[in-house]
């Protein structure tokens, strides 16, 4: 018999090379396109050539004479079944396909089903569709006239308001701010952006009519919701829906909702009883499926002479495209925005959210981001920024000012958060430091007095993540908790099993991790397994930086409950009573006599072999997980940019990235998380943007046009940490995968802004790009 | 539009292997490599020859985008895919990289990126980092940020520059 081998000490906090890697590196990863089933169907979509039209008529004859094609779908047609239009995670509805009218461009009209991926898309455009153009509104300002043209008709309410949404004490806030010293003003546009996770999304709906269960393979992130809202939506029993989520190419948030895509492959599969695969094309993801931002906003900041902040007051408008889907727990329209105090401790503060449809594409996920925190927290590093300059102060001087001090924690924030931990100012020193940044000031000063456009940013971000708890966080009912299923077999291996999906954040590694620790186990006998809704218990997903925060923690749980049961095991072979025994050196070893202990995996084997009598035999434990609170990650970001005068170019020439994630389970993990956050935030501060034009002709359609960075534009990283552990949570930890994009944004433009300060420039809008700084620098006299 | 249904007969020799198939002749390489001979290590995700995740390896030294290249454009060739660089008990000193360095995360570039690398390493035995990022620009990779992609380039060249040091053995 195969006895596991014992660990050799901690594990937490090692950098252990990953288990799921040596699948990747060979190409043996199993991705949803990977996967063939016998008889298996194609859809493709037909799309909406106009951002608002109405539907005169549609004739799918000739593609239906194709020899091969089977079916023809509209959304009459799924009407008629109850189907034409399904719920939104915001609380609004959408059409599955469009149902009288299109209202974006690229909506999914129709879809046809055929035996082959090439068949299916050749039947699609001979399906004829007679479009009468309707007028279009792709702003928000325009949308929320009150002569617009209504754009849902299918609502109650006649005009194009989504929502108003607001927290903290407006009247006290205004009062507060006509009284500051001085008080700056700054509009400030979060633009459209899109994920665009490599693997785009994708199914196969399999419905066998014999066993009347849907089996359906599924890009998700979230699989165990998605089994409950396919079940309330279509009627079919919840047992009888059955999704796995295979390995998934990345998501960040992309994954979350559910699409019309999925809807209508599996009513093909139940009309046709035969498997039916829809994948994605990069045009599709990237004009389909939800964007992330679109937030118009705008803040007015108090503060005293010397530069304490009083009062912080953002209006905000927010583009929310044609149906509200965006994906926020259910109490939060605006998600957690509500964060946009920052760091900072501000007496009194007000934000609120007006949202309104436009004709674009449906959305507003969280990409890499806990719920709008990115917005929030990009509006009030810049707009310190914007006061520091006013003041004529340094931006780390007045920051370390303002923040939070350690000694206010758990802190009550104006807009309702209690912070759990946080250093603020021990983070920023380090970074400070570690950058040399009074000499990089110095050289900054040298270097513009030659002439040269050089400038330095900061971002000292706090991040909210983790949720539940369940009081307060569910999604279209379903309470936000998270959960995981740890079996012990006798030989002192392990399966764990968790409600989160990873895209690759590493859990197959990390959970095996917390397990090994808590346990003594040996992660590298530790199985992890996530993403089949029949074996793993219920869970909420991996999105909004919350699988360590809640997964994580009802690892650590479910093996502490292992570990009282081991306790008594324990007891019983070493014939000593349960209380004369401790954990120690990851065994149950008898006080004062550490010659006297047994090992988990001698527990392990007794507890199928050898039991103390009326002991339940067996070594598992399930543990669901219901957050006491959030996580407050924090981060010192700090950048150096110079400028190209005559091309607008900017290079980053230095970036460190200082982040307080709680304790690390693998650093090698949150380095590299924080990498390709950083990248990211790149990306969405230089070169992302989803554009229309005024026709709402989609502009982003493939990564020609969507430019997101390749090696040769990603700058080098460097990254340092601080370790503030989160009080509340069993290992002390916190999330930390959007961190680095919810920072980052605001140090890159930071610095360009505190380059081109000398011109007067207070700010320009994100991305920024060549030709927008290049007309910066025109307008501002700079012809070199 | 016309639906065309003409097969033709493409031969090529892939991963060592020679192989003769009908196909249509619209089929696009990388499904062709997929769909009809199951190397699903070629992965797609643009189909505009941007993201370089179906980057195969022609004649030996050429890296190519599978899928803006027809199947039959490749008759009388030889390819090299992931599947046919190195397998888990037998890695290839670039997947050894990747994995030592922490170089991929989701995973679904990785096959694309490693047989990029090969085709630097091929050019450039030697490259400085400025060259590898210049090098795997044609590769996008959306979780990593590059910096560990870079590390491991670094320490595949050292080990098959030096394939004395390393148990692993290079193609």
């Amino acid at each position: 018999m195969a006895i596991a081998e014992e660990p050799t000490g901690h594990v937490m906090g090692h950098a252990m090379k990953r288990k799921e890697d040596p699948r990747f590196i060979t190409g043996q990863g199993r991705y949803l396109d990977d996967i063939v089933l016998p008889r298996m169907l194609y859809m493709a979509i037909v799309h909406s050539p106009y951002a608002h039209a109405r539907i005169k008529s549609i004739d799918a004859s000739a593609a239906l004479q194709l020899p091969g094609v089977h079916l023809v779908l509209t959304g009459a047609d799924l009407d008629q079944m109850g189907l034409g239009w399904m719920p939104t995670m915001a609380g609004d509805r959408e059409m599955t396909l469009a149902v009288g009218k299109v209202l974006y461009q690229y909506q999914e009209v129709a879809v046809v089903l055929a035996e082959s991926r090439a068949l299916a898309e050749d039947a699609a455009q001979l399906v004829e569709v007679e479009y009468e153009p309707l007028p279009v509104i792709v702003d928000p300002f325009e949308s929320m006239k009150p002569d617009a043209p209504v754009l849902r008709e299918d609502r109650e309410q006649k005009d194009n308001h989504v929502f108003h949404w607001e927290v903290g004490d407006r009247t006290a806030t205004e009062q507060l701010l006509r009284s500051c010293d001085v008080v700056v003003r700054q509009k400030v546009r979060f633009q459209r952006i899109h994920p665009a996770p490599l693997e785009p999304c994708g199914c196969i709906a399999d419905f066998n009519k014999a066993t009347g269960r849907l089996t359906l393979y599924m890009t998700s992130q979230a699989p165990h919701a998605h089994r409950t809202v396919f079940s309330m939506v279509t009627g079919i029993p919840e047992q009888n829906i059955h999704i796995i989520s295979p390995d998934v190419g990345g998501g960040f948030g992309n994954k979350v909702p559910i699409y019309p895509g999925y809807v209508a492959a599996i009513v093909a599969s139940l009309k046709l009883g035969r498997p039916v695969k829809w994948v994605e094309t990069r045009t599709e993801n990237l004009t389909e499926t939800a964007f992330a931002r679109d937030y118009h906003m705008e803040a007015e900041l108090g503060a005293t002479k010397d530069g304490v902040v009083q009062a912080l007051k953002v209006k905000t408008i927010a583009d929310h495209g044609a149906f509200d889907a965006a994906a926020d727990p259910s109490k939060f329209p605006a998600g957690l925005f509500s964060i946009c105090t920052g760091s900072y401790d501000f007496p009194n503060a007000f934000a609120e959210v007006d949202a309104f449809y436009t004709n674009k594409t449906p959305g507003g996920i969280a990409y890499r981001c806990s719920f709008r925190v990115t917005e929030a927290s990009y509006l009030i590093e810049r707009t310190m920024d914007v006061l520091a300059d006013e003041l004529g102060m340094d931006p780390a001087e007045l920051r370390l000012k303002n923040f939070v001090p350690p000694e206010k924690f758990p802190y009550h924030s104006a807009l309702g958060w209690t912070y759990d931990s946080g250093r603020y100012a021990e983070t920023l020193k380090k970074a400070l430091e570690r950058f040399d940044y009074t000499k990089r000031r110095q050289e900054q000063d040298e270097r513009r007095r030659k002439g040269e456009l050089v400038g330095i940013g900061l971002s000292t971000f706090t991040e909210v993540v983790g949720a539940g708890p369940s009081q307060t966080f569910d999604i279209m009912g379903i309470k936000m908790f998270d959960s995981a299923e740890i079996r012990v077999h006798p030989t002192g291996s392990a399966i764990v099993r968790a409600g989160t999906r990873h895209q690759g954040q590493g859990h197959e590694t990390t959970w095996a991790q917390i397990v090994g620790e808590e346990l003594g186990l040996d992660p590298q006998n530790i199985l992890v397994e996530e993403g089949d809704t029949d074996t793993a218990p219920y869970g909420l997903g991996t999105y909004a930086s919350r699988s360590t925060p809640t997964a994580g923690a009802a690892i650590a749980m479910a093996a502490r409950r292992i570990r009282e049961k081991a306790q008594k095991i324990a007891a019983y072979l070493l014939e000593v009573s349960e209380e004369d025994l401790e954990w120690r050196d990851q065994k149950f070893q008898v006080r004062g006599v550490p010659s006297k202990a047994v090992t988990m995996q001698e527990i392990a084997f007794a507890a199928y072999t050898n039991l103390p009598e009326g002991m339940e035999p067996g070594l598992e434990a399930t543990y669901y997980y219901d957050p006491p609170n959030l996580t407050f990650p924090n981060g010192a970001y700090l950048c150096q940019v110079s400028i190209d005068k005559g091309t607008g170019e900017v290079k980053v020439e230095k970036f460190l990235a200082v982040d307080d994630c709680g304790n690390v389970i693998n650093p090698m993990i949150v380095e590299g998380q924080i990498h390709g956050g950083l990248t990211e935030g790149f990306a969405i501060a230089f070169m992302q943007e989803i554009v229309y034009d005024e026709d709402g002709n989609h502009l982003a359609t493939n990564f020609s046009d969507y430019l997101v960075p390749t090696a040769w534009e990603a700058p080098d990283w460097e990254t340092d940490r601080t370790v503030t552990p989160s009080p509340h949570h069993p290992i002390g930890a916190k999330g930390v995968g959007e961190s680095p994009n919810v920072g980052s944004p605001a140090a890159f433009v930071n610095a360009v802004i505190d380059a081109l300060s000398p011109l007067g420039i207070r700010h320009i809008d994100m991305p920024l790009t060549r030709e927008k700084i290049w007309r910066a620098l025109r307008e501002h006299g700079i012809e070199e | 539009m016309a639906v065309s249904s003409t097969q033709v007969s493409v031969h090529v020799k892939i991963n060592g292997q020679e192989i003769t198939k009908e196909c249509e002749v619209r089929t696009l390489l990388a499904y062709f490599l997929r769909e009809q001979l199951g190397l699903t290590g070629v992965h797609v995700g643009c189909d505009t020859t941007s993201c370089g995740a179906c980057t195969v390896l022609l004649d030996g030294k050429t890296a190519i985008k599978s899928c803006t290249v027809f199947a039959p454009q490749v008759d009388g060739h030889e390819l090299l895919t992931v599947e046919g660089l190195g397998e888990a008990d037998h890695l290839h000193p670039i997947q050894q990289a990747f994995w030592d360095c922490h170089a991929l995360q989701c995973g679904y570039c990785t096959p694309g990126m490693e047989l990029a690398v090969l085709a630097l390493l091929q050019r450039n035995p030697n490259p400085t980092d400025e060259e590898i990022r210049f090098g795997l620009s044609g590769n996008l990779c959306r979780c990593t940020g590059y910096k560990n992609i870079v590390k491991a380039v670094h320490q595949a060249a050292e080990i098959m520059n030096h394939p004395s040091t390393s148990q692993s053995v290079t193609l």
